[in-house]
């Protein structure tokens, strides 16, 4: 049993546990799960005096709850690679710690915290929480993420460039 | 407590997120390229609790810790719903990360993820820039 904790969980195991994460912010933190907003928390936070409407109209004192549920999963990250994975594989391939890939992250970045914050949400906020209400947006929302990643693929697969990091 | 469940609630979401590998590059590259169906089962079998969940808590009518009534504000649909939501795709793929596995990454040791997140930052500074023109 605790060896089996040690390696990778099943998706049997892990998706019902992540689908668990809705009622016990629901019903322990009264919060819907999301975690997109953090972006915008921390672009409130620390440009105060930007002026600029979105940033400025969102209370980030008022809403500090969500920077202690992201320095949670950094703290998730640290203990599940720590003390419960046996045999810790990479995250990110090899090939992107060159500037080159500084670059290709910091690029796809922008395009996280732009697209996530004009559709209101990311996987957590839409495909999780918004499907898990049935909510009309979040469905469109989610078919959009994969028409995105799927015609980033279908590019990444025309260009050949298949072999750089798998 | 106040704040602090948070972080409880974000380490359980934090170590789930990690053991589950969705913040590995490889598994979501393996979606995208139908290598595997394991995040699409992974999604899905969540959605599938979260739903029962919701719909138990209204069914019940249970409240939270705190004695209040749960509230879930619905999303609005609008251009920024479908146009955003491709846009966010594009970065899923070219960085094989989404945004709750960027923190789960940093934990995990995978430092090179705070570019992924400086330019979430950023992208999120340049939404606040044009929200007044494209809503």
């Amino acid at each position: 049993m605790w060896r089996a904790l040690l390696e990778p969980w099943p998706w049997y195991v892990a998706g019902p546990l992540i689908g668990l994460t809705i009622p016990l912010m629901l019903l322990l933190g009264g919060k819907n799960l999301g975690i997109s907003s953090s972006f915008r928390h921390l672009c409130a936070a620390l440009l105060p005096k930007s002026g600029l409407a979105y940033l400025r109209d969102y209370g980030w004192r008022k809403e500090s709850w969500n920077l202690f549920f992201v320095a949670g999963l950094v703290l998730g990250g640290i203990l599940a690679t720590r003390l419960l994975t046996a045999h810790p594989t990479p995250l990110l391939p090899p090939g992107i710690h060159t500037v080159t890939g500084a670059l290709q992250l910091l690029g796809g970045g922008i395009l996280i915290g732009f697209g996530t914050r004009w559709a209101q949400g990311c996987t957590s906020g839409h495909s999780i929480m918004g499907l898990s209400n049935l909510q009309k947006a979040s469905l469109v929302a989610t078919l959009a993420f994969f028409a995105g990643g799927l015609t980033a693929a279908l590019i990444h697969t025309l260009l050949g460039l298949g072999g750089r990091h798998g | 407590m106040g704040r602090l469940k948070f972080l409880l609630l974000g380490t359980y979401f934090g170590i789930v997120l990690t053991k589950a590998q969705v913040i590995s590059w490889y598994k979501i590259r393996n979606m995208f390229f139908f290598r595997e169906p394991d995040l699409y089962l992974i999604i899905g079998s969540g959605v599938l609790v979260g739903a029962l969940s919701v719909f138990l808590i209204k069914r019940l009518g249970l409240r939270t810790a705190e004695g209040e009534p749960v509230n879930i504000p619905g999303k609005v649909l609008n251009r920024g719903t479908w146009a955003g939501g491709f846009l966010f795709g594009l970065g899923w793929f070219i960085t094989g990360t989404c945004p709750g596995p960027i923190y789960a990454q940093l934990g995990s040791g995978e430092l090179w993820a705070i570019f992924t997140l400086v330019g979430a930052l950023l992208g999120a500074y340049f939404y606040a820039l044009l929200k007044p023109k494209i809503g």
